[in-house]
Protein backbone atom coordinates (compact mmCIF):
# COMPACT_ATOMS: atom_id res chain seq x y z
CA UNK A 1 0.00 0.00 0.00
CA UNK A 2 2.90 2.48 0.60
CA UNK A 3 4.31 1.36 -1.97
CA UNK A 4 1.37 1.96 -4.30
CA UNK A 5 1.14 5.23 -2.25
CA UNK A 6 4.60 6.18 -2.92
CA UNK A 7 4.45 5.50 -6.62
CA UNK A 8 0.88 7.78 -7.29
CA UNK A 9 2.58 10.50 -5.41
CA UNK A 10 6.24 10.40 -7.57
CA UNK A 11 3.21 10.16 -10.87
CA UNK A 12 1.41 13.36 -9.85
CA UNK A 13 4.70 14.81 -9.36
CA UNK A 14 5.49 14.19 -12.95
CA UNK A 15 2.38 15.57 -14.17
CA UNK A 16 3.54 18.55 -12.37
CA UNK A 17 6.52 18.78 -13.82
CA UNK A 18 5.31 17.64 -17.21
CA UNK A 19 2.35 21.07 -16.92
CA UNK A 20 5.37 23.58 -16.02
CA UNK A 21 5.73 26.91 -18.40
CA UNK A 22 7.96 25.46 -21.32
CA UNK A 23 11.63 26.37 -21.87
CA UNK A 24 10.81 27.58 -25.51
CA UNK A 25 7.23 27.18 -27.12
CA UNK A 26 8.83 27.13 -30.53
CA UNK A 27 10.92 23.87 -30.25
CA UNK A 28 7.91 22.35 -27.97
CA UNK A 29 5.50 23.03 -31.07
CA UNK A 30 8.03 21.19 -33.79
CA UNK A 31 8.14 18.36 -31.08
CA UNK A 32 4.42 17.89 -30.92
CA UNK A 33 4.26 17.80 -34.79
CA UNK A 34 6.63 15.42 -34.96
CA UNK A 35 4.72 13.26 -32.25
CA UNK A 36 1.76 14.20 -34.02
CA UNK A 37 3.12 12.27 -36.84
CA UNK A 38 5.07 9.29 -35.29
CA UNK A 39 2.08 8.37 -32.96
CA UNK A 40 -0.87 9.72 -34.70
CA UNK A 41 -0.63 9.29 -38.46
CA UNK A 42 1.32 5.93 -37.90
CA UNK A 43 -1.87 4.31 -35.78
CA UNK A 44 -4.19 4.96 -38.81
CA UNK A 45 -3.20 1.94 -40.08
CA UNK A 46 -3.88 -0.50 -37.01
CA UNK A 47 -6.86 1.52 -36.36
CA UNK A 48 -8.80 1.11 -39.67
CA UNK A 49 -7.42 -2.93 -40.48
CA UNK A 50 -9.03 -3.88 -36.71
CA UNK A 51 -11.72 -1.67 -37.17
CA UNK A 52 -12.83 -2.35 -40.20
CA UNK A 53 -12.60 -6.28 -39.02
CA UNK A 54 -14.30 -6.07 -36.09
CA UNK A 55 -16.98 -3.99 -37.74
CA UNK A 56 -17.26 -6.96 -40.31
CA UNK A 57 -17.33 -9.63 -36.75
CA UNK A 58 -19.63 -7.69 -34.67
CA UNK A 59 -22.31 -7.18 -38.39
CA UNK A 60 -22.05 -11.18 -38.64
CA UNK A 61 -22.39 -12.07 -34.84
CA UNK A 62 -25.15 -9.86 -34.89
CA UNK A 63 -27.04 -11.24 -37.52
CA UNK A 64 -26.08 -15.09 -36.62
CA UNK A 65 -27.21 -14.30 -33.00
CA UNK A 66 -30.71 -12.58 -33.77
CA UNK A 67 -31.50 -14.99 -36.97
CA UNK A 68 -35.44 -14.61 -35.82
CA UNK A 69 -38.42 -13.98 -38.09
CA UNK A 70 -40.00 -11.51 -35.66
CA UNK A 71 -36.58 -8.84 -35.38
CA UNK A 72 -36.39 -6.96 -39.00
CA UNK A 73 -32.61 -7.20 -40.20
CA UNK A 74 -32.10 -3.28 -39.63
CA UNK A 75 -31.73 -4.09 -36.40
CA UNK A 76 -28.11 -5.73 -37.50
CA UNK A 77 -26.75 -2.50 -38.66
CA UNK A 78 -28.19 -0.97 -35.38
CA UNK A 79 -26.62 -2.61 -33.01
CA UNK A 80 -23.30 -2.77 -35.27
CA UNK A 81 -23.41 1.03 -34.91
CA UNK A 82 -23.98 1.33 -31.08
CA UNK A 83 -21.29 -1.44 -30.63
CA UNK A 84 -18.96 0.32 -32.40
CA UNK A 85 -20.04 3.88 -31.36
CA UNK A 86 -20.70 2.85 -27.71
CA UNK A 87 -17.72 0.72 -26.88
CA UNK A 88 -15.50 -0.90 -29.73
CA UNK A 89 -14.14 2.45 -31.48
CA UNK A 90 -13.12 4.45 -28.01
CA UNK A 91 -12.82 1.31 -25.02
CA UNK A 92 -11.18 -1.33 -27.58
CA UNK A 93 -9.10 1.23 -30.03
CA UNK A 94 -7.68 2.67 -26.99
CA UNK A 95 -6.55 -0.87 -25.74
CA UNK A 96 -5.22 -1.61 -28.99
CA UNK A 97 -3.45 1.87 -28.88
CA UNK A 98 -2.29 1.31 -25.01
CA UNK A 99 -0.50 -1.57 -26.69
CA UNK A 100 1.12 0.48 -29.57
CA UNK A 101 1.70 3.92 -28.24
CA UNK A 102 1.89 3.06 -24.35
CA UNK A 103 4.80 0.67 -25.25
CA UNK A 104 6.41 2.71 -27.71
CA UNK A 105 6.26 6.01 -25.13
CA UNK A 106 7.77 3.73 -22.08
CA UNK A 107 10.92 2.09 -24.14
CA UNK A 108 11.78 5.53 -25.88
CA UNK A 109 11.73 7.56 -22.88
CA UNK A 110 13.06 4.46 -20.72
CA UNK A 111 15.90 4.43 -23.57
CA UNK A 112 16.88 8.04 -22.86
CA UNK A 113 16.82 7.49 -19.22
CA UNK A 114 19.22 4.31 -19.29
CA UNK A 115 21.30 5.95 -21.74
CA UNK A 116 21.64 8.88 -20.19
CA UNK A 117 19.98 11.39 -22.84
CA UNK A 118 17.69 12.24 -19.98
CA UNK A 119 20.18 13.46 -17.75
CA UNK A 120 21.73 15.14 -20.66
CA UNK A 121 18.37 17.33 -21.27
CA UNK A 122 18.67 18.26 -17.47
CA UNK A 123 22.42 19.37 -17.81
CA UNK A 124 21.33 21.60 -20.11
CA UNK A 125 18.92 23.32 -18.33
CA UNK A 126 15.64 21.69 -19.94
CA UNK A 127 13.18 20.40 -18.18
CA UNK A 128 13.24 16.47 -19.48
CA UNK A 129 9.79 15.93 -18.54
CA UNK A 130 8.16 18.39 -19.78
CA UNK A 131 10.10 18.14 -23.31
CA UNK A 132 9.72 14.51 -23.77
CA UNK A 133 6.02 14.39 -21.85
CA UNK A 134 4.08 17.19 -23.22
CA UNK A 135 3.95 17.16 -26.49
CA UNK A 136 3.27 13.49 -27.03
CA UNK A 137 0.33 14.14 -24.73
CA UNK A 138 -0.78 17.27 -26.84
CA UNK A 139 -0.32 15.23 -29.74
CA UNK A 140 -2.27 12.21 -28.32
CA UNK A 141 -4.92 14.08 -26.86
CA UNK A 142 -5.51 16.11 -30.18
CA UNK A 143 -5.43 13.11 -32.88
CA UNK A 144 -6.71 10.20 -30.84
CA UNK A 145 -10.31 11.47 -31.22
CA UNK A 146 -9.46 11.98 -34.86
CA UNK A 147 -8.25 7.88 -34.54
CA UNK A 148 -11.76 7.25 -32.95
CA UNK A 149 -13.42 9.03 -35.67
CA UNK A 150 -11.99 7.28 -38.76
CA UNK A 151 -13.14 3.64 -36.43
CA UNK A 152 -16.09 4.71 -35.97
CA UNK A 153 -16.48 4.68 -40.20
CA UNK A 154 -14.16 1.86 -40.92
CA UNK A 155 -16.02 0.26 -38.47
CA UNK A 156 -19.43 0.84 -40.12
CA UNK A 157 -18.36 0.60 -43.45
CA UNK A 158 -16.55 -3.08 -42.37
CA UNK A 159 -20.12 -4.21 -41.15
CA UNK A 160 -21.92 -3.10 -44.27
CA UNK A 161 -19.29 -5.13 -46.88
CA UNK A 162 -19.05 -8.14 -44.55
CA UNK A 163 -22.96 -7.97 -44.24
CA UNK A 164 -23.73 -7.69 -48.06
CA UNK A 165 -21.07 -10.01 -48.91
CA UNK A 166 -22.34 -12.78 -46.37
CA UNK A 167 -26.04 -12.00 -47.90
CA UNK A 168 -26.93 -11.46 -43.95
CA UNK A 169 -28.39 -8.03 -44.27
CA UNK A 170 -29.21 -5.86 -47.93
CA UNK A 171 -27.44 -2.80 -48.09
CA UNK A 172 -30.66 -0.57 -47.82
CA UNK A 173 -31.02 -2.78 -44.24
CA UNK A 174 -27.66 -2.32 -43.19
CA UNK A 175 -27.77 1.99 -44.04
CA UNK A 176 -31.15 2.22 -42.94
CA UNK A 177 -30.29 0.24 -39.40
CA UNK A 178 -27.33 3.06 -38.93
CA UNK A 179 -29.46 5.56 -39.19
CA UNK A 180 -32.82 4.31 -37.55
CA UNK A 181 -32.91 5.87 -33.36
CA UNK A 182 -29.36 7.32 -34.21
CA UNK A 183 -28.20 9.28 -30.55
CA UNK A 184 -25.86 12.28 -31.44
CA UNK A 185 -24.62 12.02 -28.15
CA UNK A 186 -22.85 8.79 -28.36
CA UNK A 187 -20.56 10.35 -30.54
CA UNK A 188 -19.54 13.07 -28.12
CA UNK A 189 -19.52 10.33 -25.40
CA UNK A 190 -17.31 8.09 -27.34
CA UNK A 191 -15.38 11.27 -27.87
CA UNK A 192 -14.91 12.10 -24.45
CA UNK A 193 -13.91 8.73 -23.31
CA UNK A 194 -10.98 8.80 -26.42
CA UNK A 195 -9.80 12.15 -24.47
CA UNK A 196 -9.20 10.36 -21.30
CA UNK A 197 -8.08 7.03 -22.18
CA UNK A 198 -5.35 9.21 -24.79
CA UNK A 199 -4.31 10.70 -21.37
CA UNK A 200 -3.97 7.76 -19.51
CA UNK A 201 -2.15 5.97 -21.96
CA UNK A 202 0.34 9.14 -22.62
CA UNK A 203 0.79 9.89 -19.04
CA UNK A 204 1.45 6.61 -17.40
CA UNK A 205 3.27 4.77 -20.19
CA UNK A 206 5.73 8.02 -20.00
CA UNK A 207 5.79 7.45 -16.22
CA UNK A 208 7.06 4.51 -16.30
CA UNK A 209 9.63 5.50 -19.29
CA UNK A 210 10.94 7.88 -16.98
CA UNK A 211 11.40 6.21 -13.90
CA UNK A 212 13.19 3.01 -15.74
CA UNK A 213 16.26 2.34 -13.58
CA UNK A 214 18.58 -0.25 -15.04
CA UNK A 215 19.46 -1.50 -18.00
CA UNK A 216 17.86 -2.87 -21.27
CA UNK A 217 15.94 -5.85 -19.08
CA UNK A 218 14.37 -2.91 -17.44
CA UNK A 219 13.17 -0.95 -20.15
CA UNK A 220 11.34 -3.86 -21.80
CA UNK A 221 9.48 -4.69 -18.07
CA UNK A 222 8.47 -1.09 -18.07
CA UNK A 223 7.24 -1.33 -21.11
CA UNK A 224 5.18 -4.19 -20.39
CA UNK A 225 3.94 -2.55 -17.46
CA UNK A 226 3.24 0.90 -19.26
CA UNK A 227 0.81 -1.64 -21.31
CA UNK A 228 -0.50 -3.81 -18.41
CA UNK A 229 -1.48 -0.48 -16.24
CA UNK A 230 -2.89 1.89 -19.10
CA UNK A 231 -5.33 -0.77 -19.92
CA UNK A 232 -6.04 -1.81 -16.29
CA UNK A 233 -6.80 2.14 -15.87
CA UNK A 234 -8.56 2.05 -19.09
CA UNK A 235 -10.83 -0.31 -18.06
CA UNK A 236 -11.46 1.32 -14.84
CA UNK A 237 -12.42 4.70 -16.29
CA UNK A 238 -14.27 3.26 -18.88
CA UNK A 239 -16.57 1.97 -16.29
CA UNK A 240 -16.81 5.43 -14.20
CA UNK A 241 -17.51 7.64 -17.41
CA UNK A 242 -20.39 5.35 -18.78
CA UNK A 243 -21.56 5.69 -15.29
CA UNK A 244 -21.09 9.15 -15.54
CA UNK A 245 -22.01 10.24 -18.77
CA UNK A 246 -24.77 7.94 -19.31
CA UNK A 247 -26.77 7.56 -16.55
CA UNK B 1 35.38 27.96 -8.56
CA UNK B 2 33.47 24.65 -7.83
CA UNK B 3 33.49 23.70 -3.95
CA UNK B 4 32.12 20.95 -2.51
CA UNK B 5 31.67 20.72 1.49
CA UNK B 6 31.21 17.57 3.67
CA UNK B 7 28.64 15.91 1.59
CA UNK B 8 27.07 12.24 2.25
CA UNK B 9 25.24 10.25 -0.02
CA UNK B 10 23.85 6.92 0.30
CA UNK B 11 21.88 4.77 -2.06
CA UNK B 12 19.33 2.31 1.11
CA UNK B 13 22.16 1.34 3.88
CA UNK B 14 25.18 1.89 1.12
CA UNK B 15 27.10 5.23 2.38
CA UNK B 16 28.66 6.24 -1.42
CA UNK B 17 29.62 9.68 -0.36
CA UNK B 18 31.24 10.18 3.13
CA UNK B 19 32.15 13.74 4.55
CA UNK B 20 34.14 14.60 1.41
CA UNK B 21 35.03 17.91 0.85
CA UNK B 22 37.09 19.36 -2.48
CA UNK B 23 37.20 22.40 -4.06
CA UNK B 24 38.30 22.78 -8.22
CA UNK B 25 40.45 25.07 -9.36
CA UNK B 26 39.02 27.64 -12.29
CA UNK B 27 39.85 27.44 -15.75
CA UNK B 28 41.84 23.98 -15.33
CA UNK B 29 41.49 20.43 -15.95
CA UNK B 30 40.43 19.06 -12.60
CA UNK B 31 40.38 15.09 -12.26
CA UNK B 32 38.64 13.12 -10.70
CA UNK B 33 40.29 9.45 -10.28
CA UNK B 34 39.63 6.13 -8.17
CA UNK B 35 38.97 2.73 -8.75
CA UNK B 36 35.41 1.67 -10.75
CA UNK B 37 32.33 1.67 -7.36
CA UNK B 38 34.74 4.12 -5.66
CA UNK B 39 31.94 7.11 -6.16
CA UNK B 40 33.90 9.02 -8.40
CA UNK B 41 30.56 9.06 -10.94
CA UNK B 42 28.17 9.94 -7.80
CA UNK B 43 30.51 12.85 -6.76
CA UNK B 44 30.51 14.08 -10.11
CA UNK B 45 26.32 13.75 -10.53
CA UNK B 46 26.05 15.26 -7.34
CA UNK B 47 28.15 18.11 -8.18
CA UNK B 48 25.60 18.78 -11.18
CA UNK B 49 22.43 18.16 -9.37
CA UNK B 50 22.10 14.83 -11.00
CA UNK B 51 22.10 12.99 -7.56
CA UNK B 52 20.41 15.01 -4.16
CA UNK B 53 23.30 14.78 -1.43
CA UNK B 54 22.00 13.93 1.58
CA UNK B 55 23.71 16.33 3.61
CA UNK B 56 26.39 19.04 2.88
CA UNK B 57 26.98 21.89 0.09
CA UNK B 58 27.79 22.38 -3.24
CA UNK B 59 29.05 26.02 -4.58
CA UNK B 60 29.35 27.28 -8.09
CA UNK B 61 31.51 30.62 -6.94
CA UNK B 62 29.16 32.25 -4.22
CA UNK B 63 25.93 30.17 -5.19
CA UNK B 64 24.79 27.68 -2.95
CA UNK B 65 23.75 25.10 -6.11
CA UNK B 66 22.26 22.27 -4.16
CA UNK B 67 19.94 24.05 -2.11
CA UNK B 68 18.35 26.47 -5.41
CA UNK B 69 14.56 25.38 -6.26
CA UNK B 70 14.54 23.50 -9.87
CA UNK B 71 14.07 26.94 -11.92
CA UNK B 72 16.67 28.84 -10.37
CA UNK B 73 19.23 25.51 -10.86
CA UNK B 74 18.38 26.10 -14.44
CA UNK B 75 19.96 29.28 -14.59
CA UNK B 76 23.49 27.60 -13.00
CA UNK B 77 22.72 24.34 -15.49
CA UNK B 78 23.01 26.78 -19.01
CA UNK B 79 26.70 27.29 -18.08
CA UNK B 80 27.52 23.98 -17.61
CA UNK B 81 28.42 20.80 -20.13
CA UNK B 82 28.64 17.45 -19.55
CA UNK B 83 30.45 14.67 -21.40
CA UNK B 84 28.53 11.42 -20.70
CA UNK B 85 30.38 8.21 -20.45
CA UNK B 86 27.90 6.50 -23.26
CA UNK B 87 28.12 9.92 -24.91
CA UNK B 88 23.94 10.61 -24.21
CA UNK B 89 23.90 12.14 -28.05
CA UNK B 90 19.91 12.00 -28.73
CA UNK B 91 19.52 9.37 -31.32
CA UNK B 92 16.67 10.72 -33.19
CA UNK B 93 18.42 13.65 -33.70
CA UNK B 94 21.23 14.30 -36.87
CA UNK B 95 24.79 15.49 -35.27
CA UNK B 96 23.73 19.15 -36.59
CA UNK B 97 20.64 19.01 -34.57
CA UNK B 98 21.90 17.15 -31.63
CA UNK B 99 25.14 20.51 -31.32
CA UNK B 100 22.13 22.62 -32.53
CA UNK B 101 19.88 21.64 -29.69
CA UNK B 102 21.20 24.17 -26.58
CA UNK B 103 21.08 27.17 -29.36
CA UNK B 104 17.43 26.10 -30.51
CA UNK B 105 16.54 25.82 -26.83
CA UNK B 106 18.31 28.39 -25.07
CA UNK B 107 18.71 31.41 -27.74
CA UNK B 108 17.23 33.61 -30.10
CA UNK B 109 19.89 33.30 -32.95
CA UNK B 110 18.78 33.41 -36.60
CA UNK B 111 19.32 29.28 -38.49
CA UNK B 112 22.04 31.01 -39.44
CA UNK B 113 24.19 32.16 -36.85
CA UNK B 114 23.31 29.01 -35.76
CA UNK B 115 24.40 26.92 -38.32
CA UNK B 116 27.48 28.81 -38.15
CA UNK B 117 28.17 28.15 -34.45
CA UNK B 118 27.65 24.74 -34.72
CA UNK B 119 29.84 24.19 -37.82
CA UNK B 120 32.39 25.68 -35.58
CA UNK B 121 31.99 23.87 -33.26
CA UNK B 122 32.51 20.56 -35.02
CA UNK B 123 35.31 21.70 -36.53
CA UNK B 124 36.58 22.55 -33.59
CA UNK B 125 36.62 19.42 -32.38
CA UNK B 126 37.61 17.55 -36.15
CA UNK B 127 34.28 16.61 -37.26
CA UNK B 128 34.01 17.34 -41.12
CA UNK B 129 31.16 16.22 -43.23
CA UNK B 130 29.23 14.03 -41.09
CA UNK B 131 26.81 17.01 -39.95
CA UNK B 132 23.55 14.96 -41.16
CA UNK B 133 24.45 11.48 -39.92
CA UNK B 134 22.96 9.96 -37.61
CA UNK B 135 24.44 9.11 -33.92
CA UNK B 136 24.03 5.12 -34.91
CA UNK B 137 26.00 6.03 -37.76
CA UNK B 138 29.16 7.33 -35.76
CA UNK B 139 32.07 5.30 -34.58
CA UNK B 140 33.15 5.61 -30.47
CA UNK B 141 35.54 8.61 -30.83
CA UNK B 142 33.12 10.30 -33.17
CA UNK B 143 30.37 10.46 -30.74
CA UNK B 144 32.38 11.61 -28.01
CA UNK B 145 33.60 14.39 -30.27
CA UNK B 146 30.35 15.49 -31.18
CA UNK B 147 29.16 15.11 -27.49
CA UNK B 148 31.83 17.60 -26.77
CA UNK B 149 30.86 20.09 -29.69
CA UNK B 150 27.53 19.77 -27.93
CA UNK B 151 28.63 20.14 -24.65
CA UNK B 152 30.78 23.59 -25.48
CA UNK B 153 28.08 25.18 -28.37
CA UNK B 154 26.61 27.69 -25.78
CA UNK B 155 30.40 28.56 -24.23
CA UNK B 156 29.87 27.25 -20.44
CA UNK B 157 31.76 28.24 -18.03
CA UNK B 158 32.33 24.74 -16.57
CA UNK B 159 32.74 21.19 -18.35
CA UNK B 160 31.85 18.11 -16.78
CA UNK B 161 33.44 15.00 -18.71
CA UNK B 162 32.38 11.40 -17.15
CA UNK B 163 34.91 8.54 -18.19
CA UNK B 164 35.64 10.21 -21.36
CA UNK B 165 38.18 7.52 -22.66
CA UNK B 166 35.68 4.74 -21.71
CA UNK B 167 35.38 1.91 -24.56
CA UNK B 168 38.16 4.65 -26.69
CA UNK B 169 41.41 2.52 -28.38
CA UNK B 170 44.65 4.40 -26.60
CA UNK B 171 45.20 6.30 -29.50
CA UNK B 172 41.60 7.82 -29.94
CA UNK B 173 41.42 8.39 -25.79
CA UNK B 174 44.07 10.65 -26.31
CA UNK B 175 42.93 12.43 -28.69
CA UNK B 176 39.80 13.14 -26.88
CA UNK B 177 42.05 13.58 -23.53
CA UNK B 178 43.62 16.68 -25.93
CA UNK B 179 40.86 18.14 -27.16
CA UNK B 180 39.33 18.21 -23.50
CA UNK B 181 42.57 19.81 -22.37
CA UNK B 182 42.55 22.46 -25.44
CA UNK B 183 39.21 23.15 -25.17
CA UNK B 184 39.34 24.00 -21.04
CA UNK B 185 42.38 26.59 -21.80
CA UNK B 186 41.09 27.69 -24.85
CA UNK B 187 37.32 28.84 -23.38
CA UNK B 188 38.83 29.52 -19.58
CA UNK B 189 36.65 26.67 -18.69
CA UNK B 190 36.52 25.05 -14.97
CA UNK B 191 36.89 21.27 -16.68
CA UNK B 192 36.16 18.21 -13.85
CA UNK B 193 36.70 14.98 -15.52
CA UNK B 194 36.14 11.57 -14.01
CA UNK B 195 38.32 8.72 -15.00
CA UNK B 196 40.18 5.65 -14.14
CA UNK B 197 42.88 6.17 -16.74
CA UNK B 198 46.27 7.16 -15.62
CA UNK B 199 47.06 8.20 -19.36
CA UNK B 200 44.47 11.13 -18.93
CA UNK B 201 46.49 12.10 -15.68
CA UNK B 202 49.45 11.91 -16.77
CA UNK B 203 48.69 13.64 -20.26
CA UNK B 204 45.98 16.58 -18.89
CA UNK B 205 45.36 16.58 -15.04
CA UNK B 206 46.53 19.79 -13.45
CA UNK B 207 44.93 18.99 -10.19
CA UNK B 208 44.00 15.71 -9.05
CA UNK B 209 41.57 14.13 -6.36
CA UNK B 210 41.76 10.18 -5.62
CA UNK B 211 39.15 9.23 -4.35
CA UNK B 212 38.47 5.56 -2.59
CA UNK B 213 35.38 3.79 -1.15
CA UNK B 214 34.04 7.18 -0.76
CA UNK B 215 36.43 9.26 0.80
CA UNK B 216 39.13 11.67 -0.53
CA UNK B 217 42.28 10.06 0.05
CA UNK B 218 44.77 12.25 -1.77
CA UNK B 219 44.56 15.92 -3.91
CA UNK B 220 47.54 17.06 -5.78
CA UNK B 221 49.15 17.75 -9.22
CA UNK B 222 50.58 15.00 -11.68
CA UNK B 223 54.06 15.84 -10.49
CA UNK B 224 52.69 14.57 -7.20
CA UNK B 225 51.14 11.74 -7.59
CA UNK B 226 54.06 9.70 -8.74
CA UNK B 227 55.98 10.55 -5.25
CA UNK B 228 52.88 10.28 -3.32
CA UNK B 229 53.47 8.40 -0.09
CA UNK B 230 49.85 7.49 -0.12
CA UNK B 231 49.63 3.15 -0.24
CA UNK B 232 46.26 3.18 -1.53
CA UNK B 233 46.77 5.84 -4.57
CA UNK B 234 50.25 3.93 -4.91
CA UNK B 235 48.68 0.61 -5.78
CA UNK B 236 45.84 2.61 -8.11
CA UNK B 237 48.93 4.57 -10.04
CA UNK B 238 51.36 1.50 -10.41
CA UNK B 239 48.60 -1.41 -10.80
CA UNK B 240 50.06 -2.11 -14.55
CA UNK B 241 53.14 -4.26 -14.80
CA UNK B 242 55.01 -1.72 -16.83
CA UNK B 243 54.25 1.08 -13.95
CA UNK B 244 55.02 -1.48 -11.37
CA UNK B 245 58.53 -2.21 -13.43
CA UNK B 246 59.06 2.12 -14.01
CA UNK B 247 58.76 2.60 -10.27
CA UNK B 248 61.16 -0.79 -9.07
CA UNK B 249 63.55 0.70 -11.51
CA UNK B 250 63.67 4.25 -10.27
CA UNK B 251 62.42 5.81 -13.83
Amino acid sequence: MIKFLSQLGRYFLLLKKVFSKPEKPSVYYKQTMHELVFLGLNSIGIVTIVSFFMGAVITLQTAYNTENPIYPTYLIGLGTRDSILLEFSSTIVALILAGKMGSNIASEIGTMRVTEQIDALEIMGVNSASYLILPKMIATLFFNPFLTIISINVGILGGWLAGTAAGVITSEDYIYGIQYAFIPYYIVYSLIKTVFFAFIITSVSAFHGYYVDGGSLEVGRASTRAVVHSSILILLFNVILTQLLLS
Amino acid sequence: MIRVKNINKSFDDKKVLDDVSVSFEPGKTNLIIGRSGSGKTVLLKAIVGLHNVDSGEIWYEDVLFNKLGFEEMKEIRKQMGMLFQGSALFDSLTVEQNVRFPLDMFTKKSLEEKTERVNFCLNRVNIIDANKLFPSELSGGMKKRVAIARAISLNPRYLFCDEPNSGLDPLTAILIDDLIKEITEEFSMTTIVNTHDMNSVMEIGEKIVFINEGVICWEGSKDEILKSDCAILNDFVFANALAKQLRESGK
